[in-house]
């Protein structure tokens, strides 16, 4: 019990479709008896807890509401019913990509980037040439960010997560845009991350690439949680592993994530 | 407390094999409670969190006036030319300049309290949803982006400031204390006001973008509706200046700290040098400086009451900012 890092009780979002958007249009819909908005749980009535040191895979097919439990996990957004509590410092990414100001330089973003983390100057001194490296996105450093390529977007954020000194790290499909050498870079970090003891929340649709990471996955359908435990059930629950059967030894890195996407 | 500040990591990794379960792999002991994942004290926050505030000013004031030429000179090119207008118009055209000593520098003090309440209050208002990348997906005190916008403002009307200064100086201006007090009332009370609506309006704004016209509309008038353009003895001459519409008027919270600041600067000058500024024999001489009743306590009164919308207004906040999220 004292050893819980994340706890999700009962948890419930919704989310709002507005059908119209300027006063003319509700009008007309509403003469007309259309419907002007409607309401479905993004996350409904989710509950389950994490270990200290745990790391999960959260799996399910696109708008399942993956991301969105991650935001919720990582307080962005508030539940609509339920309780989300976590323990220690969150850092990590959502929904590909870091919280980057467009108009800022890459240099300007981590310094940003790092104080919304939590991280004072000093920390951020003394790691920004680690995340630069570790980045490598060479003379771009000094550009806007909305410059960037893709990759380079979140290579970036990758590497400012990946330095904060955090108990839970939160990570949300980054590896479908990076190349190939910067998946393995990163994959060796979060296992290192991973042996560091913290907690890891890893959300992807590469199997294989969970199989590597967790121990233990989440399966979200249509906003319920329709799985929890062992990775392999679960993998085979979401019928990812098709392909998988035949090839699982001359699988390689490129494969392990190739459907990343 | 939070866990979001800049606190040193509450973790110690304990080498070894941990008892439970882990296979081998150090265990992380965390020390920090189980908590909301992020909780907010709100403008408490703001202040807690300085360095971030910091970085939060730099990349606005940058970010304001990219790719262009003059940069922060464009922050006085407006308020001059307005200055200019107005001076033309009611001044020469409409002959107050003759009628109001140093109807210049009442005009201009005026107008750095309206411009820096108004440049609050727009920028304030644009502030969430301009800074839409970051909300919507880091988890931070969001009421850091209306607080910046002022002080953008802030720092913007500084230099105005210090024109405005020097050009009292150059007329003769000796302040008494009532006067130094009057001036730094009257900034606080537009400080406290203007954040106060910008943090509500920001909020609004990202549920309906019409709130950004609405301001832009309500500033059409700002400048009307306070004693800038016309003395405040105009307004209380007038068959306006008794009855309802008068404590209406007064009531306006933005005009008693318009008249603080011109009880600062213009009042001083007014009255020429050492002359003790509440000298009744002159009031019925034309011209002469006047300044409505009680008005020190008239300030602080509407500094406790733009306190009092502050506390609101952050409520109110705190209660939309639950969904800013999903409707950005």
């Amino acid at each position: 019990m004292s050893n819980d890092s994340i706890v999700v009780d009962g948890v419930t979002k919704n989310f709002t479709l507005r059908y119209h958007r300027t006063i003319k249009q509700i009008t007309i819909a509403a003469l007309r008896r259309q419907q002007i908005s409607d309401t479905f749980p993004a996350v409904d009535d989710v509950t389950f807890s994490v270990e200290q040191g745990e790391s999960v895979g959260l799996m399910g097919l696109n708008g399942s509401g993956k991301s969105t439990l991650l935001k919720l996990i990582n307080g962005v957004m508030r539940p609509d019913a339920g309780k989300v509590q976590t323990r220690g410092r969150i850092a990590g990414l959502i929904a590909t990509g870091a919280g980057f100001h467009p108009q800022l330089t890459g240099r300007e973003n981590v310094f940003l980037n790092a104080a919304i983390l939590g991280m004072s100057e000093a920390e951020t001194n003394r790691k920004f040439d680690q995340i630069v490296e570790f980045a490598d996105i060479g003379r771009f450093l000094e550009t806007p960010v909305g410059h960037y390529s893709s990759g380079m977007f979140s290579r970036l954020g990758f590497a400012v997560a990946v330095h904060t000194e955090s108990d839970i790290f939160l990570i949300d499909e980054v590896l479908a845009v990076g190349d190939r050498p910067f998946k393995k870079k990163c994959m060796a970090r979060m296992e290192e991350i991973r042996k560091e003891g913290r907690t890891m929340f890893y959300v992807s649709h590469a199997a294989a690439s969970v199989r590597k990471m967790c121990e233990r996955v989440l399966v979200l359908e249509k906003g319920r949680l329709v799985f929890d435990g062992d990775v392999d059930e679960g993998i085979r629950y979401l019928q990812y592993d098709d392909d998988d059967n035949e090839s699982v030894e001359e699988e390689d890195l490129d494969e392990e994530l190739g459907a990343d996407i | 407390m939070s866990t979001q500040s800049e606190h040193q990591p509450a973790t110690s990794a304990a080498n070894g094999a941990s008892a439970d379960g882990s296979v081998g792999q150090p265990v992380r002991v965390v020390d920090a409670p189980l908590a909301a994942p992020f909780s907010s004290a709100g403008l408490v926050d703001v202040f807690r969190r300085r360095y971030l505030l910091r970085l939060l000013v730099r990349k606005e004031i940058s970010a304001r006036y990219q790719g262009s030429l003059l940069g922060l000179l464009w922050s006085y090119v407006q308020p001059l030319v307005r200055f200019c207008m107005y001076f033309f118009v009611i001044g020469l055209v409409l002959g107050l300049h003759k009628n109001v000593p140093n109807f210049a520098i009442h005009m201009f003090s005026a107008l750095v309290a309206v411009h820096y309440f108004t440049e609050t209050f727009s920028n304030g208002t644009r502030s969430i949803v301009r800074n839409r990348s970051l909300v919507r997906k880091m988890a931070m005190p969001r009421e850091m982006f209306p607080v910046s916008s002022c002080i953008v403002s802030a720092i913007n009307s500084f230099p105005q400031l210090l024109i405005l200064f020097v050009a009292c100086v150059a007329v003769g201006w000796s302040p008494d204390a009532e006067a130094i007090l009057a001036g730094i009332l009257g900034i606080a009370i537009v400080t406290v006001l203007g954040v106060a609506l910008a943090l509500l309006f920001s909020a609004m704004n990202v549920f309906f973008r019409d709130f950004q016209n609405i301001v832009a509309t309500f500033q059409l008038f700002t400048h009307w509706i306070v004693p800038m353009i016309y003395p405040y003895s105009k307004l209380a001459e007038s068959s306006l200046g008794s009855g309802w519409f008068y404590y209406l008027y007064m009531s306006n919270p933005l005009t008693v700290a318009v008249l603080l600041v011109e009880r600062c600067f213009w009042v001083p000058t007014a009255l020429g040098q050492g002359t003790d500024p509440k000298i009744p024999a002159d009031q019925s001489q034309v011209g002469f400086p006047v300044m409505p009743d009680h008005l020190m306590s008239l300030g602080w009164f509407m500094l406790f009451a733009s306190l009092v919308i502050l506390v609101l207004c952050q409520l109110a906040f705190r209660r939309l900012e639950g969904k800013f999220a999903e409707r950005l």
